[in-house]
C-alpha cells in the first residue's frame, strides 16, 4: 500500500481548507473550508489506520465526523444569526469585539 | 431507684426547660409543670429512701449484723467487715479522659444522700405549692417557677454527686439560682444589690472551695472521687499537713455558703427575695449545701482538724462564734424575716460546730430537723405578710395580735418556734441535744457551754418574735385574715414533720433509725459512734430554753409593769450594745468601707498613678517614636519604593496593552491567520530542531 498519495491528497485538501478559511468572506464558505480541513485529517487517520493495521484510527475518524456534524450545526446557526443581524454573511463586518 | 438515681435531678432539669419554653402557654403559667415534676421527684426520692432502708436491713440481717454492732461501739472493722456492711450505691460514667486522669459523673447514693433527697424534694414540693398562692399575679410567675425547678435540680445534682468536681458544679449552680431568685424583683435597686451581695460573698467562699477541691484532688492521688478522698484522708495518706490545708480551704467554702462568721452578711440581705425562696434557701437548697459538703467530705475535716483529739479546732470555733453572733443579732431585728435569717445563721453554726466536734450524726440530724421547722417558720412569715400585714415584714409597725385572725398560721408558727427553741419532744430538741451530748463526750466542753448559751438566746429571741407578731395590739392598717389553703396546707405538713422528725433518733425511747440508716459505713471515721443520750444535758438544755422563754415572755408581755420599756434610751450600756448589734457588728462597714474602699481608694489611686506616669509614658514614647519612624517610612519607602513600583507596573501594563491592542481586531479571519501562522511557525521550529 502506498501511503504517500493519501498523505499528499490530505495535505492538498488541508491547504485548500486553510486558504478557504483565511480568504473567503462568506461565512458559509468558511464553514465548508473547515469541513475540508477536518476531512483532510480524516483521510490521514484512515490512511495510517490501514497502513499500520490498527483500528484506533478508524475510531478517531468516526469521532471527528460526529464532532464535525455537531460543529457544522452550531456554526450554521451562528452564520444564520449573523446574516439576520447584519443582512449579509460577510465575516469582515463582524468586528464588534474589536479591542 | 438506687441504681437509677440520676433520674431524680434529671426530672427538675427537664421541668426547667419545659417551663421556660412552654410555661407561658400553660393555663396556670407553668406552675403545674413544676409541681408535677417535683411531685414525681419526691415520690422517687421516697422510693429511693425505702430501698436504701431495705438494703441496710438486709445487710444487717445477713452476717453484717455482728460487724455493725461492733462498729457501733467504735471498733475499727477490717476490710472484709467493710464488705459485709452496707456500701454506697455508686454509678459513674466517664465524662472525659485526660492523660490517665479520669473525669467521671455519677451518683453516689448512701444514707446521707437519701436523707437529703427526701428533705430537698419535700421542701421544694411544698414551696412550689405554696408559691401558687404567694406568687399569684406576679409579673414573672413562669420565670419564677423555672428558676425554682433549676434551683432544686442543682441542689439534687450536688446531693447525688459522686465526685468533688460534680459537687462543685452543683454548688455553683445553686449559687447562680439563688442569685436569680433573690433578685427576682429586680426593679428595686435594693433587691439587685442583695442578689449581687449574696452572689459575690458566697463566691469569696467558693474560691476556697475550689482550692480545696484541687488540694484534695492531689492529696488523694489525683482522684476526685468522694469515697477515695475520704478513705485516703482518714488513712492520712501524704501526711497530715496537706489534709489540714484542704480542710481549711473547704471550710472557707462552707463559711461562704452556709453563712458562717465572718461571711454571714449576705444571708440577711438575701431576704430581699420572695419568701418561698427564702424558705427554700434556708431549709433545703442553698445554705445547707455547705453543711452537706462538710458531712460528705468528713474524712478530710476529721483528719485535717484532728477532731478525734478533742479540745479546740477551727471548724468548731467558727461554728461556735456563728451561733452566738447570729443569735445576738436576731434580738434587734424588726423585720420578721431577718429574725429568722439570723436564726438560720445561728442554727447553721450549730451544724458546723457539730461537725467540728465530731457530732456527724448530730449535725446531719440537725440539718434534717432544722429544714422542717425553718421552712415552716419562713412560710409562716410569708403567710403573715400575704394575708396579715399587707406585704410587710415589719413586726413593730405592721403586725401584732395576729393569733386571732390567723389561727392556723399562729399554731404552726408556734410549733416551729418551739421546735427551734429545742423544747421536748419537738424536732429541734433531739438534734440539738445530739450535738451537745457528742460535744461533751468527745471532750469539747467549752462548746457545750456555747451551745447551751445559743439555746438560751434562741428561745429568748423567738419569744420576742412570737410576741411582736401574734400578741398585743394589731398595729397594721389592714384587715388580717387567714391565708388560702395552698399556703396553710404546706404549713400544716411542715408542722407535722417538725413535731415527729426528731423521733427518728430518739435515743431514750430506743429509736435510733436515723443512726442506723443514715450513718455511712465505708470510709468514715469510726470512732465517733456510740454517743449516748445525755439525760442531764438534755434536761439542762430544756431547762435553759424554758427559763429563757419565761424570762423573755415576762420581759415582753409585762414590760410596762417592770419599767424596762425604753431601756435603750435610758441605759448607756444597753444603748451602745443595741447600736452595735443594729449595725451588725459593723461587719458590713468593714467590708464596704475598709476592705472595698481600701481597694478602691489608695490602691486604685496608686494604680492610676502608675498607669498615667509609667505605663502611659512608655506608651506615649513608643507612640512618638512610631510616628517619626512612620513619617520616614512614608516618605521614602512607601512613596518612593512601593508606590513607584506599583505605578511603574501599572504604566508598563498600560503601555503593553496599548501595543497589543491592534491584535484584538475582533475580526475572525485575522485570528485564524494568527492561529495558523503560529502553528506553521511551531511546525517549522519542530522541523528544524526536532
Amino acid at each position: 500500500m502506498i501511503l504517500n498519495q493519501f498523505l499528499i491528497l490530505a495535505a492538498v485538501l488541508f491547504c485548500i481548507g486553510v486558504y478557504g478559511v483565511l480568504a473567503r468572506r462568506n461565512g458559509v464558505l468558511v464553514l465548508m473550508s473547515v469541513e475540508l480541513m477536518l476531512n483532510a485529517v480524516n483521510i490521514n487517520l484512515i490512511a495510517f489506520s490501514a497502513y499500520l493495521r490498527q483500528s484506533a484510527g478508524n475510531v478517531f475518524a468516526l469521532f471527528v465526523i460526529t464532532i464535525a456534524a455537531a460543529e457544522v450545526g452550531v456554526g450554521l446557526a451562528i452564520v444564520l444569526l449573523i446574516y439576520r443581524n447584519l443582512r449579509s454573511p460577510d465575516l469582515d463586518r463582524v468586528e464588534q469585539l474589536k479591542g | 431507684m438506687l441504681d437509677y438515681a440520676w433520674i431524680i435531678p434529671a426530672i427538675p432539669v427537664l421541668s426547667f426547660f419545659l417551663i421556660l419554653f412552654f410555661g407561658k402557654k400553660m393555663p396556670k403559667g407553668g406552675s403545674e409543670i413544676g409541681i408535677t415534676a417535683l411531685g414525681a421527684t419526691f415520690v422517687l426520692a421516697c422510693i429511693t429512701a425505702v430501698q436504701w432502708f431495705q438494703r441496710v436491713e438486709n445487710a444487717t440481717g445477713k452476717g453484717g449484723g455482728a460487724a455493725l454492732k461492733a462498729f457501733g461501739r467504735g471498733i475499727l472493722p477490717t476490710v472484709s467487715e467493710h464488705e459485709a456492711i452496707v456500701r454506697p450505691v455508686i454509678h459513674t460514667i466517664t465524662w472525659w479522659r485526660n492523660a490517665g486522669t479520669l473525669f467521671t459523673v455519677g451518683t453516689r447514693i448512701d444514707g446521707l444522700a437519701v436523707m437529703m433527697l427526701f428533705v430537698v424534694t419535700l421542701i421544694s414540693l411544698l414551696v412550689h405549692i405554696y408559691s401558687t398562692a404567694y406568687m399569684h399575679d406576679d409579673v414573672r410567675y413562669t420565670y419564677f417557677y423555672a428558676a425554682l425547678s433549676l434551683f432544686t435540680a442543682s441542689m439534687l445534682t450536688l446531693v447525688v454527686a459522686s465526685n468533688t468536681l460534680q459537687l462543685l458544679c452543683g454548688w455553683e449552680l445553686v449559687g447562680l439560682c439563688s442569685f436569680m431568685l433573690i433578685g427576682h424583683w429586680w426593679e428595686e435597686k435594693d433587691n439587685t444589690n442583695a442578689a449581687l451581695k449574696a452572689f459575690l460573698t458566697t463566691r469569696t467562699g467558693d474560691v476556697g472551695l475550689m482550692i480545696g477541691v484541687i488540694v484534695t484532688f492531689f492529696a488523694a492521688g489525683q482522684n476526685f472521687d468522694i469515697g477515695v478522698i475520704n478513705s485516703r484522708a482518714l488513712a492520712g495518706t501524704g501526711g497530715h499537713t496537706i489534709w489540714l490545708v484542704g480542710a481549711v480551704c473547704l471550710l472557707i467554702g462552707i463559711i461562704g455558703k452556709s453563712g458562717q462568721f465572718p461571711l454571714h452578711t449576705w444571708l440577711p440581705d438575701a431576704m430581699a427575695g420572695p419568701t418561698p425562696v427564702s424558705a427554700l434557701i434556708h431549709a433545703a437548697t442553698m445554705v445547707v449545701a455547705g453543711v452537706y459538703l462538710g458531712a460528705r467530705l468528713y474524712g478530710v475535716f476529721w483528719q485535717g482538724f484532728s477532731i478525734h483529739a478533742g479540745g479546740i479546732n477551727l471548724m468548731a470555733v467558727v461554728g461556735g462564734i456563728t451561733i452566738l453572733i447570729g443569735a445576738a443579732l436576731a434580738f434587734v431585728q424588726t423585720d420578721i424575716k431577718k429574725v429568722l435569717a439570723y436564726s438560720t445563721i445561728s442554727q447553721l453554726g450549730y451544724m458546723v460546730m457539730g461537725l467540728g466536734v465530731g457530732a456527724w450524726t448530730g449535725a446531719v440530724f440537725h440539718l434534717f430537723t432544722h429544714a422542717f421547722f425553718k421552712a415552716l417558720l419562713f412560710l409562716g412569715a410569708g403567710s403573715i405578710a400575704h394575708s396579715g400585714s399587707h406585704h410587710s415584714f415589719e413586726m413593730k409597725k405592721d403586725m401584732g395580735g395576729l393569733r386571732k385572725p390567723m389561727p392556723i398560721t399562729f399554731a404552726t408558727f408556734m410549733v416551729g418556734s418551739l421546735a427551734l427553741a429545742g423544747i421536748f419532744p419537738l424536732a429541734g430538741f433531739w438534734s440539738k441535744d445530739e450535738i451537745l451530748a457528742t460535744a461533751g463526750q468527745n471532750g469539747f466542753e467549752i462548746f457545750v457551754v456555747v451551745g447551751l448559751l445559743g439555746a438560751l438566746m434562741t428561745a429568748a429571741y423567738m419569744t420576742r418574735c412570737v410576741y411582736l407578731t401574734f400578741f398585743g395590739e394589731y398595729r397594721g392598717h389592714h384587715h388580717p385574715h387567714e391565708s388560702p389553703k395552698a399556703i396553710t396546707g404546706p404549713l400544716v405538713v411542715l408542722a407535722g414533720f417538725s413535731i415527729v422528725a426528731g423521733l427518728a433518733n430518739a435515743d431514750p425511747f430506743g429509736i435510733d433509725k436515723f443512726k442506723q440508716y443514715i450513718e455511712p459505713r465505708v470510709a468514715f471515721p469510726t470512732d465517733i459512734f456510740g454517743v449516748h443520750f445525755d439525760t442531764k444535758l438534755a434536761l439542762l438544755s430544756v431547762a435553759v430554753a424554758g427559763i429563757a422563754i419565761v424570762v423573755a415572755a415576762i420581759f415582753w408581755f409585762e414590760r410596762k409593769q417592770f419599767g424596762v420599756k425604753g431601756l435603750t434610751e435610758r441605759s448607756g450600756a444597753a444603748k451602745a450594745g443595741h447600736t452595735f448589734l443594729v449595725n451588725k457588728y459593723y461587719l458590713d462597714h468593714l467590708y464596704t468601707d475598709v476592705i472595698v474602699a481600701g481597694i478602691k481608694g489608695p490602691i486604685a489611686r496608686a494604680a492610676y498613678w502608675v498607669n498615667m506616669k509609667v505605663i502611659d509614658g512608655a506608651v506615649k514614647g513608643v507612640g512618638r517614636g512610631a510616628t517619626g519612624l512612620g513619617r520616614v517610612v512614608y516618605r521614602y519607602v512607601d512613596q518612593g519604593a512601593v508606590d513607584g513600583a506599583v505605578n511603574g507596573l501599572a504604566r508598563g501594563a498600560d503601555e503593553a496593552g496599548g501595543l497589543l491592542r491592534p491584535l484584538q481586531s475582533g475580526r475572525l479571519q485575522q485570528y485564524a491567520l494568527l492561529l495558523f501562522g503560529a502553528v506553521g511557525l511551531i511546525a517549522l521550529v519542530i522541523a528544524i530542531f526536532g
